[in-house]
């Protein structure tokens, strides 16, 4: 789950992590309102969407008036802020962050991470703040440094300390600054985050290290812990595709293509969008109904992806295991008899009692087009695509 | 031979009295050798019971001085399956093989580092479970797709093995074991440790390796491959056509920060000698031209 990241540097706060005085605005007098009781001469108005980048696609602003505050405040709010993140269709922007502005001296990054291969937690850290550290891993890996850290003790204040002189925080700012890293280290482990980032991490002229970004991501199967973080949750920064399908337990991803998938598993639902490219159409969607794959999840999954105006095609591939193929049927049946199928239905059954869900298929009456392997299906689906 | 389990595993399920548990443990039983080899369930405050004609115990360390068994599978809700696996490494069991969907990533870390210098081998969690063909079904996997045979799978995904299982099945190619390692970023066993247990195993000639974006496994496995690899290898990647930062259904599934795409493990993968197919429908075709060839 992605947060905001005035609800970011919020959790963080509660950490001791320094951030800027700020406050969520979700409308331009809010926004002006909350500058004034801040106070002092300087502001950063910022958009609030769940996208990096929004710096250089203009959702980031300073201001040195009250007047200014309300100019960027109006421009920025019902944006539609495009960044490297958003996609081309870009983000509109609801939510807006009113911050002090503070003097920058250092640009610096730190990240956390959960490391695969090492199966801890990596804080990362560089001198290079203010750019994608992908960018500074490609140009200038020596630039990184890292600490893998142990579950047993955390991150001890050594280590913290150690990462911040070696991305050259002066010394007397070091016990701060490790101070800061060992909280964010606390919060991510703390709240279960899977990914922390704070880019830019800031030393000031008058001698504060603050966190002047904060992204954080959590882990989905530990939000059951965590109460507290459900109201986090905006959902205009989601598809509204994808929390329908979630609300059914289907896991469903809006792509670009025009052949709509509903497949059984995640490794084969990703195959099927992989041959249906390689075939020639592409895929209009990732979709693994999981186990289950009722008549009840089977219509919604039909009627989500039939909303799509792109789309040109279904192909259905079961792998029927537990799940067996004559019940999978019975439930594409009911569905295409619930919905009205616009387009061509490619079905590829395989798998447990096979022959008695083709039987149930053929003798539905309902239009399908049917196939056996997985290249068939694809053939298929791509020829129907083509025809429609 | 096979790898990680054969016909002579004594086999307890975690959370045995549970609708999942219960299921799956029938339908094991009900394959090949595993009446003898299912002798215990655990179930916590539920010893005593008899489910499936299997005796329930309070705990792993009870069912294994009562009956002697040495793996476990595991089908305990998430909340309670990272502690479930640390109560079986804690018992001696060999092999622990975790069938569960949707652990904290954070209990995986905890579990993983109390594994540590443990002799007992995790497998998964969120995976179909390990098979060797005619002889014991451990998971959720249907056991009437596979052959016992000279050929090695390894994979981290459920239905997709099942499909080249399935390819394998009617090419005349059985199987020797098949691995199911997960779907999860923090897991135990990796393809590289399959694969040098099929490497090591006699009885089995070829591997068919099923991988899918995110990640470095794959790669990781490639260069120990070009090395060491004795036998022919056949890849999938699953994920070619899958958008950068989501999350393809499986937690581990996810290209982040331009890492673990599906061509970047292609490409290590051909470079180490290994047959890769961008077709899922013609892995089967491949490992016969490998075993033919």
């Amino acid at each position: 789950m992605k947060i905001h990241e005035y609800q970011g540097k919020a959790i963080l706060a509660e950490y001791g992590v320094a951030v800027p005085r700020g406050k969520a605005c979700f409308s331009v007098d809010e926004a002006v309102a909350a500058a004034e009781a801040i106070g002092g001469e300087k502001w950063v108005v910022k958009a609030q969407i769940h996208a990096g980048g929004r710096g250089k696609g203009g959702g980031v602003k300073v201001a040195d008036s009250l007047d200014e505050v309300r100019e960027h405040a109006t421009a920025i709010l019902g944006m539609t802020l495009v960044t490297h993140q958003t996609g081309p269709e870009g983000k509109v922007v609801k939510r807006l962050l009113v911050e002090e502005a503070a003097p920058i001296q250092a640009e610096l990054y730190l990240g956390l991470v959960v490391d695969r291969a090492s199966q801890r937690v990596t804080v990362m850290a560089s001198s290079e703040g203010g750019t994608e550290i992908e960018t500074v891993a490609e140009q200038t890996p020596e630039l990184i440094h890292k600490v893998s850290v142990d579950p047993k003790t955390g991150l001890t204040a050594a280590e913290a300390e150690s990462l911040a002189g070696k991305i050259g925080i002066a010394d007397d700012l070091l016990p701060a600054a490790g101070k800061l890293i060992q909280a964010l280290y606390q919060a991510f482990w703390d709240k279960d985050a899977s990914l922390a980032e704070i880019n830019p991490l800031i030393t000031t002229s008058d001698g504060r290290v603050i966190a002047l970004d904060a992204k954080i991501n959590f882990d989905e199967s530990a939000m059951y812990r965590h109460p507290e973080l459900k109201d986090l949750r905006d959902l205009d920064e989601e598809d509204a595709d994808e929390i329908q399908a979630d609300k059914f337990g289907l896991n469903y991803i809006s792509l670009d293509g025009t052949i709509g998938c509903l497949v059984n598993g995640a490794g084969l639902a990703m195959a099927t969008m992989d041959i249906i490219k390689l075939y020639g159409a592409s895929p209009a969607n990732f979709l693994d109904v999981g186990g289950g794959a009722t008549t009840e999840q089977v219509t919604e999954a039909f009627k989500i992806m039939l909303k799509n105006s792109n789309l040109k095609a279904i192909l259905v591939n079961i792998f029927g295991g537990i799940m067996r193929c004559d019940v999978v049927a019975e439930g594409l049946v009911n569905a295409a008899r619930e919905v009205d199928l616009s387009v061509p239905l490619v079905v590829r059954l395989e798998g447990t009692n096979v022959e008695r869900g083709r039987q149930i298929l053929a003798d539905s009456g309902i239009s399908v087009i049917n196939a056996t392997t997985m290249a068939d299906a694809a053939e298929k689906v791509a020829a129907a695509a083509a025809g429609a | 031979m096979s790898i990680l389990i054969n016909k002579d595993s004594r086999v307890v399920t975690q959370g045995i009295t549970g609708k999942t548990g219960m299921f799956h443990t029938h339908h094991s039983i009900e394959y090949a050798y595993g009446k003898s080899c299912y002798v215990a369930g655990v179930t916590p405050k539920k010893g005593g019971q008899v489910v499936e004609g299997v005796p329930v115990y309070d705990s792993v360390a009870e069912a294994r001085a009562a009956t002697g068994c040495n793996v476990s599978v595991i089908y305990v809700p998430p909340p309670f399956a990272a502690a479930a696996i640390d109560e079986a490494v804690d018992a001696g069991i060999e092999v622990v093989i975790c069938i569960t969907e949707g652990i904290p990533v954070k209990d995986m870390i905890l579990t993983r580092d109390r594994m540590r210098g443990s002799n007992t081998i995790l497998v998964g969690p969120n995976c179909p479970g390990v098979i060797t063909p005619e002889e014991i079904k451990i998971g959720i996997m249907p056991g009437y797709i596979h052959k016992k045979g000279r050929i090695g799978v390894v994979s981290r995904s459920g239905t997709l093995t099942y499909e080249v299982v399935d390819q394998l099945t009617k090419l005349g190619l059985g199987q020797s074991t098949c691995v199911g390692i997960g779907g999860d970023p923090v897991n135990g066993l990796k393809h590289l440790d399959v694969m040098k247990m099929f490497n090591d195993d006699p009885d089995t000639d070829g591997v068919v390796m099923c991988g899918e974006i995110g990640g470095t496994d794959e790669e990781v496995c490639a260069e120990w491959i070009a090395d060491n690899m004795s036998k022919p290898v056949v890849g999938f990647i699953a994920g070619v056509t899958a958008p950068p930062g989501k999350r393809m259904g499986h937690a581990g599934a996810i290209i982040s920060g331009g890492k673990g795409t599906a061509d970047e493990k292609i490409a290590a993968l051909e470079a180490a000698g290994v047959s890769v197919t961008r077709n899922p429908s013609d892995m089967g075709k491949l490992m016969l031209e490998a075993m033919q060839g």
